[in-house]
């Protein structure tokens, strides 16, 4: 029974976090430099998510040659850069994982 | 763009992070069973809570015994960087009726939001095509949610017995990748993205994830420093 309640609560707890400012606009007067910041969270928080996965082996920063997740990593963010395109990008960042592990 | 265009440009969007997602949905599901929690109620929890990284540490929060204030608490704590997510689509969503503002909030994960907002913020405020654009956002959020339903059935289900070790998880940070990379195009955006990246790196440590939020922050704070370039 215990268990049902902490998954109500988290759940609860989720919610209310993403419905926060959904919820809150409109009802308030953000000042100006709030409204500066959100153009950049998407870049801030998916930086945010991906550097660690590909810098980090166990918590720690790995930069040589056993840390192919790493130059897998570079290899999609140049491809990204050069053509914008997602499914090319996601196909070359593992094309380059598979043959740096295999070597 | 219509509605249906709308659901199916955010549903092709979050596709190719399914195959980085449904390995953890399966982990997910064998982790919760060896915490001691029933099958019924794990798949519960990925429609209660519907978080992956805060599942996990719930689950294993469980095993431990870990008391409930505390469980909510880093639950919180784990999903904290939603509310930036929250902030970035707010005004997106200003027109909507409140039963759409809670479905959507529902639905709001680092996966549907990453692979709906590019395509959000190419659509201009008070266009025609800015009415329907919140489809593109229920695209991604239901593609994702039905996604993380059938990888916690098959690891609750099926669990050991499925291929672990793939690689495929990779696939999340290699989309998000492909949606970053070509939206940096200024010396702001640069000094955020370096900022946000730095930042997590250096407080992975931290514990319930919140090196991540305090990182994205930084970035945040990073962007609108920068000064911008006198022409």
């Amino acid at each position: 029974m215990n268990l049902w309640w902490l998954m109500l609560v988290c759940g609860v707890i989720t919610f209310a976090i993403r419905y926060s400012f959904i919820a809150a606009e409109g009802h308030y007067q953000p000042p100006t430099w709030f409204r500066r910041l959100l153009p950049f969270v998407p870049i801030a928080a998916l930086m945010a998510l991906t550097a660690p996965e590909l810098l980090l082996v166990h918590g720690e920063i790995v930069l040589g040659g056993s840390n192919p997740r790493l130059w897998a990593g570079l290899v999609a963010i140049i491809v990204a850069a050069l053509w914008r395109n997602t499914l090319l990008t996601i196909g070359c960042g593992f094309l380059a994982l598979y043959l740096l592990q295999r070597s | 763009m219509n509605r249906t265009q709308a659901f199916s440009l955010g549903l092709r969007s979050v596709m190719p992070m399914l195959l980085g997602v449904a390995p953890f949905g399966v982990i997910y599901g064998v982790v919760a069973l060896q915490s001691g929690i029933p099958a019924l109620a794990a798949m519960a929890m990925s429609s209660v809570v519907f978080a992956g990284s805060a599942q996990f540490l719930l689950a294993q929060l469980v095993g431990a015994g870990a008391p409930l204030l505390l469980t909510a608490g880093a639950v919180g704590l784990v999903n904290l960087r939603h509310a930036l997510y929250s902030a970035s689509v707010a005004p997106m969503l200003a027109h909507l009726p409140r039963r759409w503002k809670i479905l959507l909030a529902y639905l709001l994960t680092d996966e549907a939001y990453a692979a709906a907002i590019p395509h959000l913020m190419a659509v201009k405020p008070d266009s025609p095509q800015s009415a329907q654009a919140h489809w593109i956002l229920f695209g991604s959020g239901f593609g994702l949610w039905a996604g993380w339903q059938l990888a916690t059935l098959a690891g609750v289900l099926i669990g050991a017995q499925l291929p672990a070790n793939l690689g495929l998880e990779f696939a999340l940070p290699l989309t998000f990748i492909a949606i970053v990379v070509p939206m940096i195009d200024s010396r702001a955006r640069i000094a955020a993205a370096l900022a946000a990246a730095a930042g997590a790196v250096a407080l992975a440590g931290m514990p319930y994830k919140v090196g991540l939020f305090i990182a994205a922050m930084a970035g945040l704070v990073a962007g609108i420093a920068m000064p911008r370039r006198v022409k």
